[in-house]
């Protein structure tokens, strides 16, 4: 290639300049000196190392571009899903309304992020979250414990809060997202992890420049009573009939397993999403970069080179007009 | 450089009065989330709180001081939301405690499901769906919220496999050893129990 290389540099100077033999040898093939032998000893300044690099930034380009419509092909598969979903959480929190703010002991953040990188800043924010729901929750008697979903979180909790952290789950989008697996995973929660109330920290999803971090609370049955006592937003609760089962205690325990199960599955669904559209958005702006970067080399790599035909020019008028006068 | 100063302050606040116009009309924040909002700016003043639930739902409707004269159902699956505030005359649930009528101001209440048969009933039409399992809430406004786990169309049930799955976990039942097993084989008998009573009744 080298030689290919010479051999072009020489023939824009055949008619000028009587041929010979190209004997010029690179120094090294390893490390491309800045300077070579050309024709008629002549050196070039080399522009092996801006090509090199335009090489790489074209290949980083082309990658980026091929992540890019990967994701978006993934985000539209996911997203009729997802959209669907949206209906599931909502009797819930109809019925029992919402109370992020219910003064509980046992809290349990389950924080929900990718496993995969590349995804511009979501699992950042959603690790943010949580530990500001740590920090709002504590105080004497309140603990707060950590169930993580995602290799990102994971990595970046158990820097600081490792003794918090109950359960750790990876690989949840081996295959496919469906309600079985959530609810086998809701269930694994529900059994080892006592709590009181359990807070979804995940992305979600509303456009595909727009990932709005949310959490979704779930109480316990004991703590929906309690609250149900004391008036306020759920006070319309002892209201409503409680239909078959032994006790209402019975049923407010698998009212809350079914909620928990159904905010999960909905939750997880959202952030995929969210997800694949952070990872569009991020492959996106980095072609883009790789584009301009591609520019500026460019215009080195003619400058150096039109410098290089410039110096040969020079050399040779000079040496010819040395010869005349 | 004051001046600058000065018009970028003057700017921000009329950027921000009409921002609002555009934004989709989200319900007023609720006191719930309030006192979280308050919470939350007071321990970590740097971030925006996050979202709850609350924000991205429509409000349901007060009661009305007369029985309206259609029920407002949503029947939710994991997977599809198949009928979203659909007025009905009368939808009749599979309860744990039996087959339940609901019809427009009816008594606020919350029931489990079991296996069994779902029929909306709108006008002359029928549309009859096997539920798997679920949960319903009846709000005192005539809404009713059906959130259920599996539910088909009782014409895309095939009785051969139907009866063939009964036979199967009847055999289960008797050759099993642990609970576990029992439970999962009664759970069995009984979904396809409810599944042959569906299409023969």
């Amino acid at each position: 290639m080298a030689m290919a290389a010479l051999r072009r540099e020489g023939r824009r100077f055949a008619p000028l300049i009587s041929p010979r033999p190209i004997t010029a040898v690179r120094s090294s093939p390893l490390y491309p000196t800045l300077e070579d032998e050309g024709l008629l000893g002549v050196r070039h300044i080399s522009t092996q190392v801006v090509r090199n690099r335009m090489k790489s930034v074209k290949n980083i380009q082309k990658i980026t571009k091929a992540m890019k419509m990967v994701a978006a092909s993934k985000l539209r598969a996911i997203q009729t899903k997802t959209e669907n979903s949206r209906g599931l959480w909502q009797p819930f929190t109809a019925l029992l309304g919402d109370l992020p703010s219910a003064d509980v002991k046992k809290n349990v953040v389950v924080t929900i992020s990718s496993d995969k990188g590349l995804c511009g800043g979501i699992n950042s924010t959603s690790v943010k979250i949580s530990k500001g729901l740590h920090k709002l929750n504590s105080g004497p008697e309140k603990e707060t414990k950590y169930v993580i979903l995602g290799e990102k979180a994971k990595a970046q909790l158990v820097r600081d809060s490792k003794k918090d952290i109950e359960l750790i789950i990876t690989e949840l989008q081996k295959n496919p997202l469906n309600y079985t697996q959530v609810s086998v995973l809701a269930d694994e929660i529900l059994k080892n992890v006592e709590y009181d109330a359990l807070r979804i920290v995940f992305n979600k999803f509303q456009s595909v420049v727009s990932f709005v971090p949310t959490v979704s609370t779930v109480l316990s049955p004991e703590i929906v009573e309690r609250e149900a006592e004391s008036g306020g937003k759920l006070g319309d609760l002892d209201s409503y009939e409680v239909e078959g089962g032994e006790t209402k205690g019975e049923i407010l325990q698998n009212l809350a397993e079914f909620q928990f199960s159904c905010t999960m599955f909905n939750a997880v669904l959202e952030n995929a999403c969210s997800e694949q559209g952070a990872r569009m958005s991020a492959m996106d702006s980095s072609s883009r970069n790789a584009g301009d970067m591609l520019d500026r080399l460019t215009l080195t790599y003619n400058r150096t080179r039109q410098a290089s035909i410039t110096t040969e020019l020079i050399e040779i008028i000079s040496g010819a007009s040395a010869l005349e006068g | 450089m004051l001046r600058r100063a000065s018009m970028l302050l003057a700017r921000r606040p009329i950027l921000a009065a009409s921002a609002r116009p555009f934004s989709t009309d989200l319900p007023a924040a609720p006191s719930a989330d309030a006192t979280f909002t308050e919470a939350w700016t007071k321990v970590i003043p740097n971030m925006d709180p996050p979202k709850t639930p609350l924000s991205f739902m429509q409000p349901r409707p007060p009661t009305p001081s007369s029985i309206p004269s259609k029920l407002t159902v949503n029947f939710v699956l994991p997977y599809a939301s198949e009928l979203a505030t659909k007025e009905v005359d009368m939808v009749i649930v599979p309860a744990t405690t039996g087959q339940m009528g609901v019809l427009p101001g009816h008594v606020a209440t919350i029931a489990e499901l079991k296996p069994g048969v779902l029929s909306v009933h709108e006008g002359s039409e029928v549309t009859k769906y096997f539920v798997s399992s679920g949960f319903v809430f009846i709000h005192a406004n005539s809404f009713a919220d059906i959130i259920a786990v599996e539910a088909v169309p009782l014409d895309r049930l095939d009785v051969n496999l139907v009866q063939k799955g009964l036979a199967e976990f009847t055999s289960k039942l008797s050759s099993a050893t642990t609970d576990m097993e029992k439970a999962e084989a009664q759970i069995g008998i009984d979904v396809h129990s409810a599944l042959n009573s569906a299409l023969t009744g």
